[in-house]
C-alpha cells in the first residue's frame, strides 16, 4: 500500500522514479541483468539479445506512432538502412563498433526525414501506406545496389571488436546490445520529460491545437522521424552484429508489422509498452512453438508451426486492439493499481 | 521501336489494370460505407480463389456451381469478418481499424497456409483456351477474358450502386451516416452489406487472378497493388478506382517489360510517392477539411 506523495519541488514530481521502492525494483531489475548471462543457456541469451534489439527499435516506433501519432510501416526498412550501413563500415573500412552503430543510426535519420517530408501532407493511413512505399524502395536498393550491398546475396558482416575483445559470442554480444537498448530506453523516457518530448504529445492529441499553441509542425514531425530512425538504424546496427549476416530479405514489411503490432499490444504512447510489447511479441512465437510440441501432432508439428503462428500473431492485434487497446502497459497498471490498492480494495 | 509491341504489352497492361480496377471497387465500397482502410483485401482475395479451389478442384464441382458457391462462403465470410473484427472497432480511431485489418490480413495468410500448405496450387482451367489477335498484337487468353470478366462485373455493381435500394442505401450511408439512419437505413446493415458486397467482389477478382497465375500464400501481394491504386485514385471514389487501376496496370505492364520484372512494385510505389506529393487525396478523392 502507498499513501500520499510528498513531493517538494517539480523535478520531484517530473522525476522517472519517484520513490525508494521504485528505485530498488529497478537496482533488482539491473541485479538481474547483470547475472541473467552468467546461470542462462546459450539459447536464453540468444533470446535475450533479440529482445533488446527488438526493445530498441520498438521504443523508437513508439516514439513516432505511439506519441506522436504518425503510424509508420517502413520501421523495418530504416532498419535495414542502419544493419547495410554498419555491415558495409565493418567489412570495408573495418571502422570501430560505436561509430559504426551511430553512423547507421545517422543513415537511417536521414531516410527517416525523407520519408517524413510528406508527413506535413498527408497523414494518417496515408502515411502509412507511403512509409510501406519506403519500405518497397528500400528492399529495391538493397538488392540492386549490388557493388555496396551484395545483392540478393547480402553481406556478411564480420564480428565486431570492442576494446580489443572480439564481438564474437552471444555471451559477450550481450554485454554490449543490452546497455546500449537500455540507454536508448532511458533516452526515450527522457525525452518525454523535454519540450520537445511533450510537443510530439501535442502534435498526437490534435496537430492544429498545437500548432496554434506555437509548435512548428513540419520540424517537430520531422524531429519525430529522424529521433524515430535512428532508433530503428541503430537497432539495425545491432540487428547486423547479432545475425552477421543480412540480406534484403531480413527486412521484411512484415518485420514492419511485427513492430507496429508489439508497439500496440504492448501499449502505444508509454515507454514501459515498448518493452512489454517487444518482449511479448518476441517469445510468444518460441512458446507457441512449445505449446506445438506438446500437441500430439507427431511429424505435423513443424508444419503447423508457421502458419500457426502467422495466425497467432494475427490475432493477437486484432483481440489486443478490440479487448485491451491500451496493452500490456494497461494490464501492468491494472496489477500495480491492486497492490496499491490492497487491503481496502481486492 | 515496335508499336505492335508496345501495344500488345498495353493490352495486357490493361487486362491486370481491370483486376485492379475491381479489387479497388471492393475496397472503395468498404471504405465508402465504414471509413476502413481494408489493407486485407489483397488476402480476402486469396481466400475467395482458394475457396474457389476447395470447390473446384476439391470436392470436383463443376465450374458452373463452384463460382456461385464460392462467391457464397466468401460473402459469409465478409460478414463474419465485419461482425466479429470490424463493428467492435466502429468510433475507434481510423488507425485501430486499419491495424485491425493488418491483422486479419495475417489471420487470413496463416489459415491458407493451414489448410492448403504454403505450396502452389493450381486451379482448373475454364477459359477458353484460343489465343486472341488484335492485328499483330497477341494477348494471352486469360488475360483478355478476365478483363472483361472485371468490366462486366464492375458495370454490373456500378448498375446496382445506381438502382438497386441496397446499393442506394449504401450511397446514402456514405454520404452521410445519420442522416441515412434518420431516413430509415439500416446503417449497421448496410455495413455488413458492404463487407459482404466487398468479400464476393475480391472473391471473383480472385477466382481470375488465380486462373491466370497459380494460387499461393503470397498472392496477398496483389493488395499492395490494389492499395496504390486506391491511394492513387482517391480512396473515397469509385471513378478513382477504376481510372487508378488501369493506369497502374499498364505502368506495371511497361516497367515490367521494359525495364525488368523487379521494376514493377518499384514503379507502382514510386507512383504512390509521385503521387502522395502531387495529389494527398488522389485523382478523384474528397479533399477533407479539418476543423478544431
Amino acid at each position: 500500500m502507498r499513501i500520499g506523495s510528498a513531493k517538494q519541488s517539480y523535478a520531484a514530481d517530473a522525476a522517472l522514479f519517484d520513490s525508494a521502492t521504485q528505485w530498488r525494483w529497478v537496482a533488482l531489475l539491473g541485479a538481474s541483468l547483470v547475472v541473467f548471462p552468467f546461470v542462462a543457456s546459450q539459447y536464453w541469451l540468444y533470446m535475450a539479445c533479440l529482445v533488446a534489439i527488438n526493445i530498441a527499435s520498438a521504443t523508437g516506433l513508439n516514439i513516432l506512432t505511439g506519441y506522436t501519432g504518425l503510424v509508420s510501416l517502413g520501421q523495418a526498412a530504416f532498419m535495414g538502412l542502419g544493419a547495410y550501413t554498419v555491415g558495409v563500415l565493418q567489412l570495408r573500412y573495418g571502422t570501430p563498433f560505436l561509430l559504426n552503430l551511430l553512423a547507421g543510426g545517422f543513415v537511417a535519420m536521414l531516410a527517416g526525414i525523407v520519408v517524413g517530408l510528406p508527413s506535413l501532407r498527408v497523414k494518417g493511413l496515408y502515411l502509412a501506406i507511403a512509409t510501406i512505399a519506403a519500405g518497397v524502395i528500400a528492399h529495391f536498393l538493397f538488392s540492386h545496389f549490388t557493388a555496396l550491398t551484395g545483392g540478393t546475396a547480402g553481406l556478411t558482416v564480420p564480428p565486431a571488436s570492442l576494446f580489443g575483445i572480439q564481438l564474437d559470442t552471444d555471451f559477450r554480444l550481450y554485454w554490449v546490445i543490452v546497455p546500449i537498448a537500455g540507454l536508448m530506453l532511458l533516452g526515450a523516457a527522457n525525452l518525454f520529460r523535454t519540450r520537445i518530448g511533450r510537443a510530439f504529445i501535442a502534435i498526437r492529441d490534435r496537430d492544429i491545437s498545437a500548432e496554434v499553441l506555437g509548435i512548428p509542425l513540419l520540424p517537430y514531425k520531422l524531429l519525430s522521424f529522424a529521433i524515430s530512425s535512428f532508433y530503428a538504424g541503430v537497432a539495425g546496427g545491432l540487428f547486423a552484429y547479432f545475425f552477421r549476416a543480412i540480406t534484403p530479405e531480413s527486412f521484411p514489411l512484415l518485420m514492419s508489422i511485427f513492430f507496429l503490432a508489439a508497439v500496440i499490444v504492448g501499449g502505444m504512447g508509454t515507454i514501459l509498452g515498448s518493452v512489454l510489447g517487444a518482449v511479448f511479441m518476441t517469445l510468444v512465437p518460441e512458446v507457441l512453438k512449445i505449446v506445438v510440441g506438446w500437441l500430439p501432432l507427431g511429424g505435423n508439428a513443424t508444419l503447423i508451426l508457421s502458419p500457426v503462428r502467422t495466425i497467432v500473431f494475427g490475432l493477437m492485434i486484432v483481440l489486443f486492439l478490440i479487448f485491451e487497446p491500451h496493452g500490456l502497459a494497461e494490464v501492468w497498471r491494472r496489477i500495480r493499481r491492486l497492490f496499491h490498492l490492497w487491503p481496502f480494495r481486492t | 521501336m515496335d508499336w505492335w509491341l508496345l501495344f500488345e504489352i498495353t493490352l495486357a497492361g490493361l487486362g491486370t489494370g481491370g483486376l485492379y480496377a475491381l479489387t479497388g471497387l471492393a475496397f472503395v465500397m468498404i471504405y465508402k460505407a465504414t471509413r476502413v482502410v481494408n489493407i486485407a483485401i489483397g488476402d480476402m482475395l486469396m481466400i475467395g480463389a482458394y475457396v474457389f479451389f476447395a470447390f473446384s478442384a476439391g470436392l470436383g464441382l463443376p465450374i458452373w456451381l463452384a463460382i456461385p458457391a464460392a462467391l457464397l462462403v466468401s460473402g459469409a465470410f465478409g460478414a463474419v469478418i465485419e461482425r466479429t473484427m470490424i463493428r467492435p472497432m466502429l468510433g475507434e480511431s481510423p488507425i485501430s481499424s486499419f491495424m485491425v485489418t493488418v491483422g486479419l490480413s495475417s489471420v487470413l495468410i496463416g489459415l491458407v497456409e493451414l489448410v492448403w500448405t504454403a505450396d502452389q496450387q493450381r486451379l482448373p482451367e475454364f477459359l477458353p483456351n484460343t489465343p486472341i489477335t488484335v492485328g499483330e498484337a497477341f494477348i494471352s487468353p486469360k488475360i483478355f477474358y478476365g478483363f472483361w470478366i472485371a468490366v462486366a462485373l464492375i458495370a454490373v455493381v456500378l448498375v446496382l450502386f445506381r438502382f438497386w435500394r441496397g446499393g442506394v442505401a449504401l450511397r446514402a450511408t456514405a454520404s452521410d451516416q445519420a442522416a441515412a439512419y434518420s431516413m430509415g437505413i439500416n446503417v449497421p446493415r448496410v455495413f455488413s452489406l458492404s463487407w459482404v458486397a466487398a468479400a464476393m467482389i475480391a472473391c471473383v477478382a480472385g477466382i481470375v487472378v488465380g486462373s491466370i497465375g497459380g494460387l499461393s500464400s503470397a498472392m496477398g501481394v496483389f493488395g499492395l497493388s490494389v492499395l496504390v491504386v486506391v491511394i492513387f485514385g482517391g480512396l473515397d471514389s469509385v471513378l478513382g478506382a477504376l481510372v487508378g487501376g488501369l493506369i497502374v496496370g499498364v505502368m506495371e505492364a511497361l516497367a515490367g517489360f521494359y525495364l525488368g520484372g523487379e521494376f514493377k512494385i518499384l514503379a507502382t510505389f514510386s507512383l504512390l510517392v509521385l503521387i502522395l506529393l502531387v495529389r494527398p487525396y488522389g485523382l478523384f478523392g474528397t479533399h477533407e477539411i479539418e476543423r478544431l
